[in-house]
């Protein structure tokens, strides 16, 4: 009896333990393939030319996306510039100072706004900024990225303010330190590895958005001039050579496609050393 | 005897639950003053009235006075950051803080008010690990994590840390209560070392400690001060019934 139900246990975790492990084995393969895919056609086109040298037009052979890449630098790092201060800041707000309503709306609000499709806020900051501007430009580009950012953001950092113990921000009141004292020195500096990790993950989360750029920093073929003026980026450059027909030009999007991929890769991996680093000091 | 803190008619609230009822209590200088009670009986609660950090969780309120020094520490101009500098306090969990090595948790209050005129930060953290008795137990890793310690030495640096800042009167929340017996007898030690200095009041739900310690003690029950006086008089020969009742062990 004992025995036969023995058996039976054995053979239902042996089960289990197949089936967990063939679905990750299912999940890991379009994700592998992606990779495995994106390098083998990225990796012939990339060379010296493709990260020092402008496009060249269509039918002139070599030429590489260098201005795609900066352009993708200078988009990230602005976007990053004013959405991840703001986020920090909004999420210090809704953790250590609100009460009541207010709070509540802005959470809902930010909750809501990670799900709104990116082309939404493109088509909204087209709407405002470009045409109030009366031009495409990096500027746009980077408050349409910061507004894919900023919810993100912000509740990643509120998250990490709550996991703080609150006698560690009795202590720092007991000691004659003010609100905002406290919360700078003692909160903020032991949650501090938690929003490092929340703001590269979006970081990598927008580097890779294509949508938004199209109606904000449309493209350029051209090294950029100033944030008033319009930019190139990688996504929309392989968004732009993917649909032509010529091969040279799927060539250059594939070398993209996998830059890209290695800048996303860096920041994730950034991210969760920030995230080790911090938990190890605790 | 010279009346540091006086709270008069006070009471407390979480909501619309009041934990505090009326109390009127004198905590003379240089004398330790112990709160005793059984659970939820208010006697945190009021402790943590007298440097107003009751108010710092959302949804309290109180009503009544404490005077310090016979300054209303609830009057309207009063800025509770400036009475919390005076007013310091230990509380029950060690809380050093975690991002900070032993000597910078000691030097954080200095940090905030800067130095007193012609002293240095590593005198200052020096003299009050000393005092607290952890000087030699941590001198060669002042660097280290304040976390890193015992929780019986944390306990020491979290005095140390408040005693930093040269407070006039130190409020004691259950020090005791997560440590071990040593570590309360060397808890113990310091807090009547430390009488000669500062004003003490501390809360504890260990009769003996209280016995042991103070100079009065105060019997709070279901939020009201049932009876307050010299310590061996309350232990003797306590005028009220309940108070027997539970310095006799019937209840609590």
């Amino acid at each position: 009896m004992t025995g036969e139900r023995n058996q039976r246990r054995k053979f239902m975790n042996n089960l289990m333990f197949v089936l967990a492990l063939g679905a990750t084995i299912m999940a890991l393969i379009p994700l592998g393939s992606i990779l495995l895919y994106v390098a083998s056609k990225g990796l012939i086109a990339l060379n010296w030319d493709f990260f020092t040298q402008l496009p060249k037009p269509v039918g002139e052979p070599g030429g590489g996306l260098a201005n795609a890449i900066a352009g993708t630098l200078i988009l990230v790092g602005l976007a990053s510039l004013m959405g991840i201060p703001l986020g920090i800041l909004t999420g210090i707000y809704l953790s250590e100072f609100s009460r009541g309503r207010l709070a509540w709306l802005v959470r809902f609000i930010c909750d809501v706004m990670t799900g709104i499709p990116s082309i939404i806020v493109g088509i909204v900051v087209y709407g405002t900024l470009v045409l109030a501007m009366k031009r495409f430009s990096a500027i746009a580009g980077g408050v349409a990225l910061a507004i894919i950012m900023l919810p993100l953001v912000t509740r990643t950092t509120e998250e990490m303010l709550k996991l703080v113990p609150h006698s560690l921000r009795e202590a720092s009141l007991a000691l004659g330190a003010s609100r905002w004292r406290t919360t700078y020195s003692i909160v903020l500096r032991s949650a501090m590895g938690g929003i490092i990790t929340g703001s590269l993950l979006a970081v990598a989360r927008i580097a890779g958005e294509t949508a938004p750029l199209l109606f904000t920093a449309l493209n350029s073929r051209y090294w950029h001039t100033g944030l008033d003026q319009r930019i190139a980026s990688l996504p929309v450059y392989i968004y732009t050579y993917a649909t032509t027909p010529y091969d040279e030009l799927h060539r250059l999007a594939w070398g993209a496609a996998l830059v890209l991929v290695a800048m996303v890769m860096v920041a994730s991996l950034a991210a969760r050393l920030a995230g080790r680093k911090a938990g190890g000091g605790r | 005897m010279d009346t540091r803190l006086m709270a008069e008619d006070f009471s407390a609230w979480y909501g619309q639950n009041q934990v505090v009822k009326n109390v009127t209590l004198p905590v003379f200088a240089n004398q330790i003053t112990a709160i005793i009670g059984p659970s939820g009986c208010g006697k945190s609660t009021f402790i943590r009235c007298l440097n107003r950090m009751h108010e710092v969780i959302p949804g309290t309120r109180t009503r009544g006075r404490v005077l310090l020094d016979g300054e209303n520490i609830y009057a309207n101009r009063v800025d509770p950051v400036e009475i919390r500098r005076r007013v310091g306090m230990v509380f029950q969990k060690p809380n050093p803080f975690p991002t900070m090595s032993i000597f910078d948790n000691v030097a954080a209050g200095l940090r905030l008010h800067g130095l007193p005129p012609g002293t240095t930060a590593e005198e200052v953290v020096k003299r009050c690990l000393k005092m607290v008795g952890l000087w030699n137990e941590v001198k060669d890793r002042l660097r280290d994590s304040g976390v890193s310690l015992s929780g019986g030495q944390q306990q020491r640096l979290c005095i140390a840390r408040a005693l930093a800042v040269e407070p006039e009167i130190l409020l004691m929340d259950e020090p005791c209560s997560a440590l071990d017996p040593v570590s309360t007898m060397k808890i113990e030690e310091l807090i009547k070392e430390l009488k000669e200095r500062y004003t003490i009041v501390i809360v504890t739900h260990s009769m003996h400690q209280a016995a042991r310690v103070a100079d009065y003690t105060a019997f709070f029950l279901n939020g009201q001060l049932i009876e307050f006086g010299p310590t061996s008089a309350i232990f003797t020969n306590p005028r009220d019934q309940r108070t027997e009742d539970y310095i006799t062990g019937r209840f609590g």
